[in-house]
């Protein structure tokens, strides 16, 4: 059973085997493919973008075509790239990094990762089916729900079955990590990664359910002739601007923690030192994430909600630059007196540190209401968040996966191309993304789909043009890199970074119940500790027996089939009655696989004792 | 925000000139070159902000950058192994109360400078005009004037003018960067925010809340003339007679063919309330047409015979019949004749 991984398989057999695995590694493969694939279309998409701003009122696009790659854009880059690729991380790393051999529900994570690869080829379907939503990925309202055609509907059902995944994700970590850290490690002895990836699984759990009471409004609204939008039959209009950024300014940091996490950990590593201030950082970590839900409206200080509301949501905004000045100096602070070793995972931190302050800096100008007034909605706020999010949750992603690729693959990436694409990404995002911020003030607003002539706005948007073509070389380089690294990369020992927590104890990859015999923590960073000590590894906290596992199993890709299913006879309801078989097929399915998993019993199964024993550390 | 602060202010400003000039982008569309009070009271903040965050940012750089060059990994170091420091409390007490200050020095001028934009209590002695956002222009009614008109506003310069806004379909949001920031332009409630322009001239507004198709085409203008002016304006435009004939046979045959196609079931000019479409009382005086072509009969009579190559998305498309390209043209002689006004964006002076 267990040495079934090294064989020669037919494709088949391998499909078969990711349809229905409940492993975490694998689920983890799967969130990486899939976050990977939408992160090159949503890639493809901004490519487009700039190369209408290539020149004042180019027509490479029409007017309603570049509507919809910007809303595709954000959209496939929030939901279907950035968050898929951090889950990814934390399924191949957080079970590992807590001593435990998967996560509390198996079932529910594989669910999780087939609800969103199906809904995001759901809402990438609208392509083809009569044009992709275009009413901007924050989807306004009246806007969205006046917005002909059925890309918005594409838009509500695609998000809310992402949506659903992410959810059942969030909790499943949060039980994880409260349940099954091994023997002796304490909340205050858990790598930052995982504490980081803690507070993010709390922030979905509070904010999404704000995104699904919207996205289920709008589409009521918009399928079922309800009114709660309609400001002509007493509606309100505003109140999405609220339920949407009740969970997207959260869903920032639900982005951001991860990637500090993993930051804390590389540069740990790779600085051959204790995290400075771990408890000020945990805290820190933790007040972001409260602080997080108290500044929605600071996205909306132009709606008109006077100046008290304007001025309290400004000063939690302020407040929020304390605790991420906090990490940043506490970065800083561990390198110092360290022994830096700069490789392509690295750099991508030391790339992060300057960026992310860039971005941080320009996060507490738009705090400043008065000065937002002119910021807001134009090409500054665009240069703002993209440096946040690419600054911060793209390089972080990157440097997570050069550090822990040898971990999920068994193989360590190029150093060469790794830093190439580094080199590449870097500058090209620099080059397009710091000139924007004079392009805003210059009086250039965002989603406009030409500039005019003249207007002194020509020289910069040439500029960040030539520099999105370097970063999507640097990812192309990347892209040669993986393939490479399949066919003829290095094959990985178990440590290969000199590394400090559980997951370098194992092998790489590592075997599918994980950990032999679980392991017994005796503090932070319980590798190192070992090491330093001179034992060079973790005592176990058990003596070997038979390992509990959990059965494969098809049911969560059919309940997210029967979704998918569904999801199309919603949006077509609405013009067609043959709709309805495929919406009520489509729900009977998911809702009988519920129904077996309900009333099957499945115990899962045991390796035995022997079969581990017999095989060789 | 006199003594220190002032010095700072003075200092600021010495420090950016030198990126303003470079970077400022058009004059009269630029932020960075502000014309009114609204955008002088943002900018003052801006630099306030930006020096302060570069002050950080300096500081996390210079670290940086010693860290970069004395800890990273040398030759002959492979065994070494660094002293494992779990922190320092002195230090991160100073990292945390440091930016707390720094705050604290953007945050009251903020909020005063908030406070100070949202003041209506002046409102009541000063020019109204009520704003509408439509897909995609801009219409104008000026309280009590009998005035309408849509795309240009013209405000009387120095003096502070409410703008009560609101939207007819999605939401909009109002920017003359050089004069104000903006505010958003609702569909259920009337957001008020008051400009003043301290020079003489021709500002580019734009809409900057994604409003559909068209967005980046819906600009408008703010022009800024003296107060005789202003008052020559008004007076013009309330003695305008919607029925007049116009000298040219052309236009006259134009002006039957404007009455007879119906445009005035959308359009108006003259004071009528009725704005489905822009309002055309002065559109001769217009420097641009459908804010942002120019002013050209040839672009006018594209414009009559099919908007949508102009602007994507508009609702003139296909609710009007249809005109031949000669009918067209004698409609167009007969709109760019009228032009009610001496005062036109050319008395603010050049854009």
């Amino acid at each position: 059973m267990s040495t079934v991984a090294s064989q020669k398989r037919g494709f088949g057999e391998v499909l078969w085997d990711y349809l229905t695995t409940v492993d975490h590694k694998k689920i983890a493969h799967l969130y990486l493919i899939g976050g990977g694939f939408f992160f090159l279309l949503g890639g493809l998409e901004a490519m487009a973008i700039r190369i209408q701003l290539i020149k004042p009122e180019n027509d490479f696009v029409s007017a309603g075509f570049y509507n919809e790659l910007l809303t595709m854009h954000g959209t496939t880059m929030i939901f279907l790239a950035a968050m898929p690729l951090i889950f990814a991380l934390m399924n191949a790393v957080v079970p590992l990094q807590i001593g435990a051999r998967d996560v509390a529900f198996p079932f529910l994570n594989a669910l999780g990762v087939w609800l969103f690869i199906l809904g995001g080829i759901l809402l990438n379907l609208s392509w083809f089916l009569g044009g992709a939503p275009d009413a901007g990925w924050t989807a306004y309202t009246p806007l969205s729900v006046t917005s002909p055609g059925h890309g918005v509907d594409f838009y509500v059902l695609g998000l809310q079955i992402t949506g659903a995944g992410t959810l059942m994700s969030g909790i499943n970590f949060l039980v994880t990590i409260i349940n099954m850290r091994a023997p002796g490690m304490t909340y205050m002895r858990m790598p930052l990664f995982s504490w980081t990836t803690f507070v993010t699984s709390t922030l979905i759990l509070f904010a999404f359910p704000a995104l699904t009471i919207g996205l289920f409004l709008l589409m009521f609204d918009r399928m079922f002739g309800s009114a709660f939008f309609d400001v002509g039959l007493g509606g309100n209009s505003i109140i999405w601007q609220h339920l949407f950024w009740i969970f997207g300014h959260p869903e920032v940091y639900i982005l951001i923690l991860p990637a500090f996490g993993i930051f804390s950990d590389v540069i740990a590593t790779y600085s051959k030192k204790r995290l400075f201030g771990y408890t000020a950082m945990v805290f820190a970590t933790i007040l972001i994430a409260f602080l997080g839900f108290m500044v929605w409206a600071h996205h909306m200080f132009t709606v008109g909600l006077g100046p008290v509301a304007n001025s309290i949501f400004a000063i939690a905004t302020m407040a929020i630059a304390v605790p991420t000045g906090i990490k940043i100096f506490n970065w800083l602070a561990t390198m110092w007196g360290g022994r830096i070793e700069i490789n392509s995972a690295m750099l991508w931190a030391l790339g992060f540190i300057p960026s992310f302050t860039i971005g941080g800096m320009t996060g507490v100008m738009v705090a400043s209401v008065v000065a937002d007034y002119q910021y807001h909605d134009t090409y500054f706020v665009v240069a703002h968040f993209h440096y946040v999010i690419v600054g911060g949750v793209v390089f972080g992603i990157l440097a997570g996966l050069h550090y822990w690729w040898p971990k999920m693959f068994g193989r360590v990436l190029h150093e060469g191309m790794g830093k190439l694409t580094f080199w590449t990404f870097f500058i090209g995002f620099h080059l397009t993304f710091f000139i924007q911020h004079f392009l805003g003030l210059m009086g250039m607003p965002r989603r406009y789909w030409v500039f005019l002539e003249g207007q002194g706005l020509d020289t910069g948007n040439l500029i960040s043009t030539i520099g999105a073509f370097f970063m999507a070389f640097g990812v192309i380089v990347m892209l040669v890199n993986v393939v490479y690294t399949a066919v003829k990369g290095e094959k990985a020992v178990a440590d290969p970074w000199d590394g400090r927590t559980l997951e370098w104890t194992i092998a790489s990859p590592p075997p599918h119940y994980n950990f032999k015999q679980t392991p017994l923590v005796r503090g932070l960073d319980p590798l190192w500790i070992e090491k330093t000590e001179g034992k060079g590894h973790v005592t176990p906290a058990e003596p070997l027996d038979d390992i509990h596992m959990p059965n494969s199993s098809i049911l969560p890709f059919l309940m997210s089939v029967g979704l998918f299913i569904a999801g199309f006879g919603f949006i077509y309801q609405v013009d067609y009655n043959w709709a309805y078989i495929l919406l009520f097929g489509g729900m009977a399915m998911t809702l009988v696989c519920m129904l077996i998993r309900s009333l099957k019993d499945d115990h899962g199964y045991h390796i035995p004792k022997v079969e581990l024993e017999r095989e060789a550390d | 925000m006199k003594g220190w602060m002032g010095k700072l202010r003075a200092f600021a400003l010495l420090g950016l000139t030198a990126i303003v000039l470079s970077a400022c982008g058009k004059e009269n569309l630029t932020a960075l070159d502000p014309k009114g009070y609204g955008a002088d009271q943002s900018l003052y903040l801006i630099i306030l902000t930006t020096v302060i965050m570069l002050f950080v940012l300096a500081i996390v750089m210079i670290v940086y950058t010693i860290v970069l060059i004395r800890y990273r990994k040398k030759k002959g170091q492979e065994d070494f192994i660094p002293k494992q420091v779990e922190g320092n409390k002195t230090l991160e007490t100073v990292w945390t109360i440091i930016p707390i200050i720094l705050l604290l020095i953007i945050a009251v001028p903020t909020i005063t400078a908030t406070f100070d934009l949202a003041d209506e209590s002046a409102a009541s002695d000063s020019l109204n005009v009520e704003v509408t956002g439509n897909q995609y222009w801009w219409h104008f009614n000026y309280e009590g004037q009998e005035i309408q008109t849509s795309q240009d506003l013209y405000v009387p310069v120095g003096e502070r003018v409410y703008l009560n806004m609101m939207s007819s379909d999605v939401i909009h949001s109002f920017w003359v960067p050089t004069i104000a920031g903006k505010m958003d332009v609702n569909p259920e409630n009337e957001n008020t925010m008051y400009i003043e322009a301290q020079e003489e001239g021709v500002y580019w507004g734009k809409c900057a809340e994604f409003c559909g198709p068209s967005h980046s085409l819906m600009d408008f203008k703010v022009i800024a003339v003296s107060q005789e002016e202003f008052d020559q304006w008004v007076e013009d435009m309330q003695n305008v007679d919607p029925e007049a004939e116009p000298e040219s046979t052309v236009a006259q045959e134009g002006q039957s063919l404007f009455q007879e196609n119906n445009c005035m079931s959308c359009h108006a000019i003259g004071s009528s309330p009725a704005q489905i479409g822009p309002n055309l009382t002065n559109f001769g005086d217009r420097s641009t047409l459908a804010g942002v072509e120019d002013m050209t009969k040839e672009n006018l009579v594209q414009w009559i015979m099919d908007p949508e190559s102009m602007k994507p998305g508009n609702k003139m498309t296909g609710n009007y019949p249809e005109v031949s390209e000669d009918d067209a043209g004698k409609i167009a002689e007969y709109l760019m004749q009228l032009e009610p006004s001496e005062i036109t964006p050319e008395s603010a002076g050049t854009e």
